[in-house]
């Protein structure tokens, strides 16, 4: 069965654009990243699955289930984590865990008891008193405490340090592990390579491209800085190369192997690989849909 | 019932404290009433004479000097005006600071329907108010028998009755304005609130602006009326009725499709 499956998804706001026919469709239990800049739509695809929004056209089922005509059955299935984590003010963390729970008409003391432990929340502190950090980890709980067989996170990670991170994403590996669905929002796109098995890609309000995250990476680029010459190695899927002294930057999208092999023999005194950054990525998509 | 629950727990200090307030205002007022009437034959008259500044607050037509009298206008100002505001506050307020405090997020991604919440939100703001009304009936009770003054019971329930229902419309009137807007509505619910306030003055001084007692829910809670008629105006209570109505209806109507801001 297919978790999420939209079909046309389009939301304007007045006139101005919010996404534009998005056909997506994330298999159950699949781990599935959603990749795009600032304002590219991901939130807005994200809040018009979970119903906040109303779509201007087009239609979106959670596990086979409209999300108009059954939204309170839909999102019983759910677990959501907003990119901001907001909470009532005068109140503690335990308190909005357990609103929460209720909620669902579930008491979940037990599972949120356990997440609390490994994400070391302190349940007595007052929510106003939170750091950011701390407040994602309340959302976390509040997102993952009734078991739910889709997780929708929104940018989950900013402002948990990495050993948090660590722990959230081995938490959400054993969920997904024991059959629930992921599906997480990011730009952070090592994030999403590390942990994801199929993502897509949304720019522009359109979705540019769903694959396998395999062949997403694949298909893009390494930024390669060596200094200590002044002229790339002669290979192929060498490109935009820049020179400055004895630096040379160019975009390399050949096989590692043979990169090595080249500069093993050049007088080489630093290397740096990096991906390329999210938006040359999304570029690499904009201009092979363009074709 | 657990939004209720929870509407009720975050506006437990704020009830605690206006409650406090309005009736311990209530109650010292009562209880300055005997010095007063001592006070009162000579200035009875000068109160019932001035004018235009009289029938404003309606004191044209009621002994200044005999407890209901004394009561209607001057407790039912602090109770009217008092409760009007934090009528406003709770309505206007209600549906539109989850949006402002971004817990709209929170709250509307469980799986309960905005219908239902619109609804338990509306029953604890009724609940806030007949808790107000209760504390103030109370010192009203205590302080009046502290004085040993018995006032017919029948009118004082009247007039209590006309605050209650002038609360409620207040209440009503800035919910349904509440579910339009996307971020804190109290400004507007409180300006509102003391609007309502002066059209009744506006409708008490001059026979042109009477029609306002039909738009503002003090046109049926004035005093003077009810103590000299034994009954609530019925034409200005139907009129404040059908708005709280409408009020309630767009709320529901409103919240139920309007899009969640981030």
């Amino acid at each position: 069965m297919e978790a999420i499956r939209t079909v046309s998804l389009t939301k304007y706001y007045g006139k101005s654009r919010g996404i534009i026919d998005i056909n997506l469709t994330v298999p159950e239990g699949d781990f599935f990243g959603f990749i795009g800049p600032n304002g590219a739509g991901k939130s807005t695809t994200i809040r018009t699955l979970l119903g906040l929004l109303t779509p201007t056209g087009g239609t979106a089922d959670i596990f086979g289930r409209d999300i108009r005509g059954k939204r309170e059955e839909v999102l019983a299935d759910i677990g959501y984590m907003p990119s901001e984590a907001c909470f009532y003010p005068n109140g503690r963390v335990g308190e909005i865990i357990r609103y929460s729970a209720g909620l669902r008409g579930r008491d979940c003391a037990k599972e949120a008891a356990r997440l609390c432990e490994r994400l070391a929340l302190d349940t007595k502190k007052r929510i106003s008193a939170l750091s950011l950090g701390n407040r994602k980890k309340v959302s976390i709980v509040c997102a993952l405490q009734h078991n739910p067989r889709l997780c929708i996170l929104d940018e989950p990670t900013s402002g948990l340090d990495p050993l948090m991170q660590r722990e959230f994403y081995a938490i959400l590996e054993e969920r997904n592990a024991k059959g629930a669905t992921i599906f997480l929002s990011s730009h952070v796109l090592s994030e999403l390579q590390r942990y994801c098995r199929h993502a897509a890609v949304i720019r522009g309000g359109r979705l540019l491209v769903c694959d396998a995250i395999e062949r997403l990476g694949h298909t893009y680029a390494k930024n390669v800085t060596l200094t200590g010459v002044s002229t790339p190695p002669a290979l192929e899927g060498i490109r935009n190369v820049t020179t400055e002294g004895d630096t040379v930057r160019f975009l390399y999208s050949g096989e590692a192997a043979g990169l090595l092999q080249a500069l093993s023999g050049m007088p080489v005194t630093d290397v740096t690989i990096t991906e390329p950054d999210l938006e040359e990525i999304i570029m690499h998509y904009y201009k092979e849909e363009g074709k | 019932m657990i939004v209720f629950r929870h509407e009720l727990r975050q506006g437990r200090t704020a009830l605690i404290l206006w409650a406090a307030i309005i009736a311990a205002m209530i109650g010292l007022c009562i209880l300055i009433y005997p010095e007063m009437a001592k006070q009162m034959g000579e200035l009875g008259g000068a109160f019932a004479d001035m004018g235009g500044f009289s029938a404003a607050f309606g004191m044209d037509k009621i002994n200044f000097g005999e407890f209901l009298g004394f009561f209607g206008v001057e407790c039912g100002n602090i109770l009217g005006l008092g409760g009007a505001f934090f009528a406003a506050l709770l309505g206007s307020t209600a549906l539109a600071k989850e949006e402002k405090e971004h817990t709209a997020e929170f709250l509307l991604t469980h799986p309960v329907s905005r219908f239902k919440v619109v609804l338990q939100k509306l029953a604890s703001i009724l609940v806030q108010l007949l808790l107000l009304n209760v504390a103030a009936a109370g010192a009203t009770a205590l302080a009046v028998i502290l004085i040993g003054e018995a006032p017919e019971l029948k009118t004082m329930a009247l007039l209590f009755l006309s605050y209650g229902i002038m609360q409620l419309e207040t209440a009503a009137v800035c919910f349904g304005i509440s579910a339009f807007l996307r971020g804190g509505g109290a400004g507007i619910g409180l300006g509102l609130a003391a609007l309502f306030y002066f059209f009744n003055i506006a409708a008490n001084l001059t026979e042109n602006a009477r029609f306002l007692k039909y738009i503002t829910p003090f046109g049926y809670t004035d005093s003077a009326g009810i103590i000299v008629d034994g009954c609530l105006p019925a034409k200005y209570l139907a009129a404040g009725l059908g708005l709280a109505a409408t009020g309630i209806a767009a709320a529901f109507w409103q919240y139920g499709r309007k899009d969640i801001a981030s």
